[in-house]
């Protein structure tokens, strides 16, 4: 006597192709889901202090290293003390609650905790100094953040991503003045600047593990 | 390397063919669990930040907080290291130093270009010593009776308490040597406050018989200062100048100046050695004597007699041996260019004896000149005090940063003397074996926390000044002087201050002030030479003295390698650097020669009980090669019961066979086996190079008649690559070349890599196991007859080979050739699959078997290099060329838009090398140091037959022996 | 069918047995109630099995310093075992694939186990590749998978990738093989079955074949397809195994003699073990009808032929080491046989060379408990000359003072011994639901010995 009937063949195809079918597609799924695009990209925590760099970098139109003292000479850009914003806000908005935890930051010698956005693994060394003099802008990896209200990271900063402009950056060099203007639209093609810029000024972005890891 | 082949051979073992060492080979299979697990070294490890995130980079990761500054430091960088001019001082002597300060830590000693003991260079307990700034068992707090206390209560207690002692009898101070003039000059303040008290400078490795020797020719206690520089010939009888009796790497510096030959026409000073034990400088001599200790100063004399006053001999001559005779003639054909010079364990008649003959050779004011001591210990002082502490008539006892009760002379018996003591105040960075018994314990700052100020060698004075807050409330030894003698100022920084300002009346002090720190060498502080004349009656006394009857044994006490007296026990780094000769870690050993052992059937690890004047310890034996017959030499400073968890109960304590009469060496010794076996661990289990070219040598004659005879040893065979090369015509080319004849085989470089590059601690076990993590190595062999055998060193790290055997075999890239010629190795890419290092034929990749960063406590982590990765286990690691630092003066060169200049970039262990016998550089560059010493005739890549192509080669090394002797030794 | 090996008088199938006593036998065992004795063993190699899986636990949560591993000796058990592993493999590969093309019709009877041999032979290999790494949670990036971080591949340069390639094809190959073999008998067991479970499962697992001729044609079709292809992997698996060595520029490794060498010494080893476990089988389901004497004559002899080129090997590397004139090829081998481990070398040479010379006698090729003996000698040597290779070469290269010992740690011997756990738990679970000997293959072979 027979437990299967005729039909059961058929049936039993067409569950290995649906088991099939089922693995790819999870697999497919799930490497595209967790590209860094997706776990990384537009990650904006809450900050413990609400700045907005829109006012001050966008409206107010403050240069980035007015604040961001290293990025010119030091692997880190730098996040300001409290005294930095005091500067000002000893006289402007003196009293505004939004900025008592700068005033008690200043006061009591006690740094504010900001959340870090854009992280980079420890085994990557980073240098802020080396891009900035080579002409690549703030913009490029960190978007624009002269209109962001609260910062959010906008690119994957993965290896393949860095890769991508180490191994082409015309489109990514300016003139190193110009780094710090997010806005900065140039009069003709910026590949075509950036190309000149990179036959005048010698740089080669290195490709090698030791550039980055060390 | 003579043409007729040298006579090598394997491990004494092997060649012996002892049972024992076959037992040993065929010990494969261990006893029982492996038991590193929980084992005391396990605290030493870190969780490397990589693991974590690396493990988490597909999903959200964990907050992460960003902490600046509330009010920003005037011209501070976040992220750019500062560099601090001060000073190190050991045994009283400061050396200058750099300190290299990530975020407010220092993280890396460097010498002072500027500071005449430094010239830009350090030894390895420089390099160390900011480890033992970290260290998490220094002292933490005031401890009252072993109980927890406060300054506050201290104080109170001063308070009181020194106000009874009116003239201050019974009052008595024990500090180590002292060259701090600020310091010096709160002494004087307690002694004028205090006129019946006393204060004992005490220096375990001591090295009075120096100056009363020459005071017993010259009728002052001086202090020589030597310019080897100067000196075609010297003689060292038993002075391991290079090595355990350097003070001051500038020493090995001067001495290395005159090893470098560039053209078969330069010359090259001559070394002879006589000594009992095998030292750095013995392993460098161009002819070396083993002797016992006592009969040094029988050779001493009869060298003496050999040149006799100017040239003539006297009585007894003729008995000499001809050895000495030959010294004797090569020292007369270099009058006023060569030196001879004593050792601190020799009596003082032997210093006198060697003065003398430097005086009769017209040496004095050439390579020798005499200043005022820059420091004065009294060991006799200690014994004395200890005698009136035990007759009672000591009520308070100040002990200022010493520990003698581990290591005063034995017969002091310092630890009943000081019980009764009723009032004892200790100072110390630990809580050591003196704190223990005292009932007052003070946490001491560490050098690097302190303000404070020394002299060099030379005198030349240098500010202290601190480079980061103390981290456990300790004070300095001058503030809690000035706290007990009421001084005017009470902190460190205004004594120093002010006793300087002190100084420089009239001048503009703030200006000097600024400068002497800022430079850290204070100008024209050096003592000034005096002018000698010996009594030359005394030293015909001397030359007449009987030699001593023969004793059965003798026992040598030297410094040790890694923790020196015994104060660097609880440093890791220096614990687990291989002995430069014996290659032990993590302990000392009673060493003998051969003969000697073969005799009382002794073997490796057999624990012997060593019996001198009644006095007793128990220590492991083991086989020195080239060791005198009839004596034994040990390391001191080991066996430590009170101290930190990495240096308690490590190796064994000698101290207790060492009487205050003679603290260099005892005679008529007796050596007991107790039947017990201990396990000693070296990092190099095989001692001959098998015939094989790996160190090539050659003598200065030989390489004069034939400069080409090194490259004569490559191979012939054409080679080619059956991979596509790489194209290294364009940019920097990174290259190393490592002058062998420099070399004197010092760690100090095998430390500075460690620091620079985070490199782990493993421990005893670990090591035995053969997974010591240094990334460079000094390969040792012995060469030549197994009794009195040469040494060669070859220091050996990745040698970056252009076609890399590692790389093309590693599956998944982890390794790979940068465009400048670097073997790059990224460690987040790795899976640790160790076929590189199977592949690599000089077996300089290490593998992180373990964890072995787990469990570091947040102020170990501190010492961490920022620039470099912390590699977790599982994961290969090797000599990257200090990729870090390349990268750093690049960027800075890119940033001023200009090529990097020849010696800007700087490798960790050639920056720290006291001889200078490493170079770095661009070989694309034809002017370029390294390419120069590339076209040198003595230039070799280490096992070239096989094509790797090393970036790293090596400058043969050359012998330069007295042609009269050669013959008559013919080794 | 005309070319047929075997002289009529020394039939394959003894005792007068017809087909439908095969199927009665062999199903039978099956089919029968679990014997204590399987129990015993199965409980015994199933703790063995938690052994390994426990050392590897371990392993991976404290590192690979656990093993006795060390600098300069990178690899030491690790890849010892796992290329033991794969070379006890291939004797299952051989005797399906190669023998079949050959006609070989004595292969029928042992085809069957030999071939589940290799299944969990290499499964047992594929372990330690995967664990002797660092981060075996990285051991993924082996494999060609692109990654969105880094853009990284694997490095096509290294022969570890290649084995990569090598093993995984080798175990998907033999799978199929072994699978497809498995259907006619499958059937058998499902239209035998009497509960309704054996029914469903063995009805699943023979996916619906009904042996109607459309069937055998494509099943013989399927089979001559897939034992074309795995006959090249017989060579290229453990010709790509010993690339690992033969590759790097270790004396002692860098040796073009090692590929037939390799492959050679597995054959070896693998009818070894087959020998080993058939001879116990034979003997404890009584199939001395169908697992005659001849069988394993056969296999002796060709341990025997094997053997002997194994140590024409072990004579040849010696003379190149000596004629290559190179030093340290000279001394790494002067080293193997008067060195630290020379006892390690002469346990190999025993067990290899001289103790398989007793085939050669007619009595003890036909002995069970000679051939017994002998074959677990040969499994002894032939994981020793994996040992000598890897650990001897390795401890003294090139450079003396970075020479050094390897000395096993406890949970070195314990990983071993659980692979053999592995291994065995599941050839004890394979003897007891599934058929060991290929019913339909032997039934066909009787059929065409009848034909005159």
């Amino acid at each position: 006597m027979q437990v299967f009937s005729r039909q059961s063949d058929r049936y039993f195809r067409i569950f290995l192709a649906v088991l099939l079918m089922a693995v790819l597609g999870s697999v497919t799924l799930f490497s595209f889901v967790s590209r860094p695009q997706f776990t990384e990209v537009g990650y904006s925590p809450v900050q413990p202090v609400a700045y907005s760099h829109k006012l001050h970098a966008g409206n107010l139109g403050m240069d980035c290293r007015y604040c961001h003292i290293g990025v010119e000479q030091s692997a880190h850009a730098g996040v300001p003390p409290a005294e930095v914003c005091m500067n000002c806000h000893a006289r402007v908005k003196k009293d505004s609650p939004l900025l008592a935890r700068v005033r008690e930051s200043y006061e009591s010698g006690q740094p504010i905790p900001w959340v870090r956005i854009h992280r980079l693994p420890d085994y990557v060394q980073f240098n802020h100094q080396a891009h900035v003099v080579a002409g690549v802008s703030c913009v490029s990896c960190h978007g624009r953040v002269d209109q962001m209200v609260e910062v959010r990271q906008v690119e994957p900063l993965s290896m393949a991503w860095c890769l991508d402009c180490h191994r082409n950056p015309a489109p990514y060099v300016r003139p190193p003045e110009l780094v710090t203007r997010l806005d900065w639209q140039p009069d003709r093609d910026p590949v075509e600047i950036g190309r000149e810029l990179i036959a005048a000024r010698g740089i080669n972005p290195p490709l090698q593990c030791s550039a980055c890891h060390r | 390397m003579s043409e007729k082949a040298k006579r090598y051979w394997r491990s004494l073992d092997e060649l012996t063919g002892t049972p024992a060492f076959r037992r040993w080979l065929e010990r494969e299979f261990p006893e029982g669990a492996s038991e590193w697990v929980g084992s005391r070294r396990t605290l030493l490890k870190l969780m490397a930040a990589s693991f974590s995130l690396a493990g988490l980079t597909a999903c959200r990761r964990p907050e992460e907080k960003i902490l600046p500054f509330s009010k920003g430091v005037e011209g501070y960088v976040p992220g750019q290291p500062v560099y601090y001019a001060s000073i190190m001082t050991l045994g009283g002597l400061a050396t200058g130093v750099l300190v290299e300060c990530h975020e407010g830590r220092p993280t890396k000693i460097e010498g002072n270009p500027e500071h005449p003991a430094s010239r830009g260079t350090a030894t390895a307990f420089m390099q160390a010593s900011v480890l033992s700034l970290y260290d998490p068992d220094r002292s933490r707090s005031v401890l009252r009776e072993g109980r927890r206390s406060s300054w506050e209560e201290f104080e109170a207690f001063v308070q009181q308490h020194m106000r009874q002692l009116g003239k201050g009898e019974g009052l008595r101070f024990v500090s180590g040597a002292i060259s701090s003039p600020s310091l010096l000059t709160l002494r004087n303040y307690v002694l004028d406050r205090y006129p019946r008290a006393r204060w004992v400078p005490y220096e375990p490795i001591s090295r009075e018989s120096e100056p009363a020797g020459i005071e017993l020719l010259f009728g002052r206690p001086l202090q020589p200062v030597y310019r080897f520089e100067q000196a075609d010939v010297i003689v060292a009888l038993d002075a391991d100048f290079l090595g355990l009796d350097n003070l001051a790497p500038v020493w090995i510096r001067e001495y290395a100046a005159r090893r470098r030959v560039a053209t078969p026409q330069d010359s090259m000073n001559r070394l002879y050695v006589v000594e009992p034990g095998f030292s750095l400088t013995g392993a460098n001599a161009d002819h070396r004597w083993r002797a016992r200790p006592s009969e040094i100063g029988q050779i001493a004399r009869e060298l003496a007699r050999e040149l006799g006053v100017n040239g003539l001999k006297v009585l007894g001559s003729g008995s000499s041996h001809p050895w000495l005779a030959a010294v004797a003639r090569d020292l007369q054909r270099h009058r006023g260019r060569s030196l001879v010079l004593a050792g601190p364990r020799q009596p003082a008649a032997v210093h006198a004896l060697a003065h003398w003959i430097n005086h009769a050779l017209g040496n004095v004011g050439r390579t020798v000149h005499y200043t005022e001591p820059v420091v004065r210990t009294d060991l006799a002082g200690l014994a004395a005090l200890a005698e009136e502490a035990r007759a009672g008539q000591v009520n308070t006892l100040v002990i200022l940063g010493a520990n003698p009760v581990y290591n005063a002379p034995a017969d002091a018996d310092f630890a009943a003397a000081m019980k009764r003591v009723p009032v004892t105040i200790h100072l110390g960075e630990e809580v050591d074996e003196t704190a223990a018994l005292a009932a007052w314990h003070l946490p001491e700052a560490h050098y690097l926390e302190s303000w404070s100020d020394g002299r060099a060698l030379d005198g030349t004075a240098s500010i202290q000044q601190p480079t980061i807050a103390p981290l456990f409330g300790g004070r300095t030894a001058s503030e809690v002087v000035a706290l007990l003698a009421g001084y005017e100022h009470r902190r460190a920084y205004d004594i120093v201050r002010n006793y300087w300002l002190g100084q420089w009346k009239g001048r503009d002090g703030e200006r000097a002030w600024e400068r002497a720190v800022h430079d850290g060498v204070i100008a024209g502080t050096e003592f000034a030479p005096v002018s000698v004349t010996p009594d030359l009656r005394r030293v015909q006394g001397l030359l007449n003295e009987p030699a001593p009857p023969p004793a059965d044994l003798e026992v040598v006490f030297l410094p040790s390698s890694a923790t020196y007296d015994g104060r660097f026990a609880n440093n890791g780094w220096l614990q687990e650097a291989p002995d430069p000769i014996t290659k032990l870690t993590w302990d000392n050993a009673a060493c003998l020669s051969p003969a000697t052992a073969r005799q009382m059937g002794l073997e490796n690890g057999d624990v012997v009980e060593i019996e001198a004047q009644g006095r007793r310890a128990q220590m492991p034996v083991w086989i020195l090669p080239g060791h005198a017959d009839g004596a034994v030499s040990v390391a001191l400073g080991y066996g430590r019961k009170r101290c930190g968890r990495v240096g308690r109960n490590v190796g064994h304590d000698p101290y207790p066979l060492r009487a205050g009469a003679q603290p260099g060496f005892v005679r008529g010794a007796v050596l007991r086996r107790t039947g017990r076996r201990y396990r000693l661990v070296t990092t190099q289990e095989h001692h001959s190079m098998e015939g094989r070219p790996l160190v090539r040598e050659a003598t200065l004659e030989e390489f004069r008649a034939q400069p080409d005879l090194i490259r004569k040893q490559s191979p012939k065979t054409e080679l080619f690559s059956l991979f596509k090369e790489h194209d290294y015509s364009q940019g920097y080319q990174w290259g190393m070349a490592i002058d062998l004849n420099a070399c004197i085989g010092c760690n100090a470089c095998v430390l500075a890599c460690q620091a620079e590059n985070n490199i782990p601690i493993v421990g005893k076990d670990q090591v035995r196991r053969g997974r010591e993590m240094h990334w460079i190595r000094l390969d040792r062999y012995f060469e030549g007859d197994p009794e009195d055998p040469q040494i060669a060193w070859q220091p050996v790290a990745c040698q970056h080979c252009e076609l890399a055997p590692c790389e093309t075999v590693c599956p998944v890239a982890a390794t790979n050739h940068s465009p400048e010629g670097l073997n790059d190795m990224a460690y987040n890419r790795c899976i640790g699959t160790r076929y590189c290092a199977n592949n690599c034929p000089y077996k300089v990749r290490r593998f992180n078997f373990l964890d072995y960063h787990r469990g570091l406590q947040e102020v170990q982590k501190m010492v961490f290099n920022p620039d470099v990765t912390v590699r977790m286990r599982g994961v290969m690691e090797k000599c990257t060329y200090c990729v870090q630092r390349i990268e750093e003066k690049k960027i800075q060169a890119k940033a001023e838009g200009r090529r990097l200049r020849d010696g800007e970039i700087l490798t960790a262990c050639q920056q720290t090398c006291p001889a200078q016998a490493i170079v770095f550089g661009d070989i694309n560059d034809p002017e370029s140091r390294v390419s120069r010493l590339r076209r040198d005739p003595r230039n070799y890549s280490l096992l070239e037959e096989l094509n790797t192509r090393p970036r790293t080669v090596y400058l043969a090394r050359l012998r330069n022996p007295n042609p009269e002797l050669a013959s008559q030794e013919g080794s | 069918m005309a070319t047929v090996s075997q002289p009529a008088e020394t039939p394959l199938v003894l005792g007068g047995l017809t087909p439908a006593d095969v199927t009665r036998r062999v199903a039978g065992i099956v089919e029968q109630k679990t014997p204590r004795a399987w129990w015993a063993a199965f409980a015994f190699t199933g703790s063995l099995t938690l052994v390994l899986f426990a050392m590897l636990g371990y392993l991976v949560t404290t590192g690979i310093g656990v093993w006795g591993n060390n600098s300069p000796v990178g690899w030491a058990f690790d890849i010892t075992n796992f290329v033991f592993w794969i070379g006890i493999g291939h004797a299952g590969t051989l005797i399906s694939a190669i023998l079949y093309l050959f006609r070989q019709r004595w292969r029928t009877s042992i085809n069957r186990f030999a071939e589940a041999m290799t299944i969990f032979a290499v499964t047992c290999a594929a372990i330690f590749p995967l664990f002797h790494v660092g981060r075996p949670w990285r051991a993924y990036w082996l494999f060609p998978v692109p990654n969105e971080w880094s853009g990284m591949w694997p490095n096509f340069r290294s022969p570890l990738v290649w084995d990569v390639f090598a093993v995984s094809t080798y175990f998907t190959v033999s799978l199929l093989f072994w699978y497809l073999g498995l259907i006619p008998d499958l059937a058998t067991l499902r239209d035998r079955a009497t509960t309704r479970v054996r029914q469903i499962v063995y009805g699943i697992l023979s996916l619906g074949w009904r042996g109607s001729a459309r069937h055998w044609n494509h099943y013989e079709m399927a089979y001559l397809l897939l034992a074309g292809l795995s006959t090249p992997l017989v060579l290229s698996v453990h010709s790509i195994v010993s690339f690992d060595f033969a590759v790097s520029l270790l004396p002692g490794w860098h040796a073009t003699i090692f590929p037939p060498y390799f492959v050679a010494g597995a054959i070896f080893s693998g009818f070894a073990m087959v020998v080993t476990l058939m001879v116990v089988a034979r003997w404890f389901f009584g199939l001395h009808h169908l697992v005659t004497m001849k069988h394993l004559e056969n296999m002796n002899k060709v341990m025997l032929a094997t053997g002997l080129i194994v140590g024409y090997a072990y004579a040849v590397e010696f003379f190149i080491a000596w004629y290559s004139g190179n030093p340290y090829e000279r001394f790494a081998f002067v080293n193997r046989a008067l060195g630290p481990y020379a006892w390690a070398y002469w346990i190999m040479v025993a067990c290899n060379v001289l103790v398989p010379q007793l085939f050669w006698f007619r009595r003890i090729r036909t002995s069970v408990p000679a051939m017994f003996v002998i074959s677990l000698l040969v499994n002894v040597g032939m994981w020793f000359e994996r040992f000598v290779i890897i650990v001897t070469s390795l401890h003294r290269d090139f450079l003396p003072a970075a020479w050094g010992m390897f000395r096993p740690t406890w949970v070195d011997l314990l990983t071993l011994a659980g692979s053999f756990g592995l291994f065995l738990t599941l050839f004890l679970l394979f003897v007891r639901f599934l058929p060991m000997i290929s019913m339909s293959e032997v039934k066909a072979m009787m059929a065409a010995e009848e034909t005159p």
